[in-house]
């Protein structure tokens, strides 16, 4: 399968009502790529990451995943999610499920793996993200920082051949966003393909293998993370950046 | 107090609330059932089916009962001939269930929906990005969550099918309030008796039901 992208957008489209939200996308990103979408509010980042795994729909254009287009609804879309992991700004734990449940709910209902053999593995998972003590509380005991590690290891769970972040540090506490940029760190280094939707500019230089730079619907920059902070090639990446990075 | 002391009076008494506990229990069920279904519809991904529950509530939510316990026996079983039972009181009985049913279904589903509307749409959103159907997702992820916030509205809705199983006595199942009538219409000395006696029944069992399901509401809440 080398030299196939793991995910390619074909002239993607997408409007909410008047609003044109994504404008002609076309992008391939190759497996175990870091990839980090920058970019002012509204420029349509998140929505492009949402579309991935279908979570928003698009107007025209195709995505394909693993070589296969995504499909509309059903069964085999079910699938395609199973496949890619996401994670969420606001963690979106299964509030009535314990830690170790909500790790174990995927790989028992989706993948219809025996208890037995998810609940060790789960339990790992929690380890490495460090969270294995709190396994049987609920998610409102923990805090946010160890929240959105258990969501990074409840998609982990599934085995996913993609990850997608939808800017998962944007709702924590200052001091908590070091311990989940430490897993992702660690994620990106193990060589999963990841989509991650952020503001924090530290992971974005040094984790990340490609940046690409949004406004308005368009991709207006693509480039390596060095390339692009140290001499961005358009007005409105010096623009973002002398606003985000003087503070 | 000569009337309650009477031993067919208090026959007829109890009898009249066993109908009353009968037809309540009986139609919860039905509209639990029922009403678990056409909420499932309003909120499914199928514009069809939200558009049948939907109407569904529209109907019976703005019928007044009365009228839908007179269509079950006129209309369900005289004109269409709808019978379960050859025993004249088992089959209104029966007819009484489906209009109780039907109609408190909508209320059921309309309870449930809001306790689905309350529960964040993140929960949903997580349980499709890991691949569960959308079945799944609702009866897994969104349900557990919304029936506990449903739990005290329901208890409404419990309480009132219990009042509101009074009007199948129009249709001749001797149901509580009929009887009450009746031994108003024997007793014309003991009014007052006679009524505190059955209102108080009703107050007595249905207080303390509020109270419980208030209790399970904050036992079972999800805390966010």
């Amino acid at each position: 399968m080398t030299g196939q992208p793991l995910i390619r957008l074909e002239n993607v489209d997408k409007h909410y009502g008047a609003l044109h939200v994504l404008q002609d996308i076309n992008l391939e990103i190759p497996q175990g790529q870091v990839v980090v979408l920058l970019g002012p509010s509204g420029s349509g980042k998140s929505t492009l990451c949402r579309t991935i795994n279908r979570l928003e729909s698009i107007d025209s254009g195709t995505i394909y995943f693993d070589g296969t287009p995504i499909p509309a609804e059903g069964k085999q879309l079910a699938h395609l999610r199973s496949e890619v992991g996401m994670v969420f700004q606001s963690f979106n734990l299964f509030a009535h499920k314990t830690i170790l449940e909500n790790v174990m709910l995927g790989p028992q209902k989706v993948l219809k793996e025996k208890k037995s053999d998810v609940e060790p593995r789960a339990r790992l998972l929690l380890e490495r993200v460090g969270v294995q003590a709190q396994a049987d509380k609920y998610p409102s005991q923990l805090s946010g920082g160890q929240q959105q590690r258990v969501a990074i290891a409840r998609a982990l769970a599934m085995e996913p051949k993609a990850m997608l972040f939808d800017e998962p540090t944007s709702a924590l506490d200052p001091e908590m966003v070091g311990e989940v940029l430490d897993v992702m760190t660690s994620l990106a280094r193990d060589g999963m393909t990841m989509i991650v939707v952020t503001h924090e500019m530290g992971f974005a230089r040094h984790a990340a293998d490609r940046v690409i730079f949004m406004a308005d619907g368009q991709i207006i920059e693509d480039a390596e993370p060095d390339q692009f902070f140290t001499n961005p090639g358009t007005d409105r990446a010096k623009d973002f950046l002398s606003r985000i990075l003087t503070h | 107090m000569d009337v309650l002391l009477d031993e067919s009076n208090r026959q007829a008494y109890l009898s009249g609330f066993t109908w009353i506990l009968l037809l309540t229990l009986v139609s919860a069920v039905f509209s639990l059932v029922l009403g678990v279904i056409l909420a499932a519809m309003r909120v499914s991904p199928i514009p069809v089916l939200r558009w049948a529950g939907s109407m569904w509530v529209q109907l019976f939510r703005n019928t007044p009962l009365t009228l839908i316990i007179f269509f079950c026996y006129f209309g369900l079983f005289s004109t269409l001939g709808f019978k379960v039972s050859n025993n004249i009181t088992v089959n209104n009985f029966w007819l009484g269930v489906v209009g109780l049913s039907v109609y408190t279904a909508a209320f059921v589903c309309e309870a449930i929906r809001a306790g689905i509307n309350s529960v964040p749409a993140g929960q949903a959103e997580a349980a499709r990005a890991i691949g569960l159907t959308f079945s799944q997702s609702l009866t897994m992820i969104v349900l557990p969550q919304a029936i506990r916030t449903t739990i005290a509205p329901l208890g409404s809705t419990l309480i009132a099918l219990c009042k509101n199983t009074t009007i199948v006595g129009t249709i001749g199942v001797i149901e509580a309030s009929t009887v009450m009538k009746d031994l108003i219409n024997s007793n014309g000395d003991a009014v007052i008796e006679v009524f505190i006696m059955f209102a108080g029944t009703f107050a007595v069992v249905l207080i303390p039901t509020g109270y419980l399901f208030n209790w399970m509401s904050r036992r079972w809440a999800v805390k966010t």
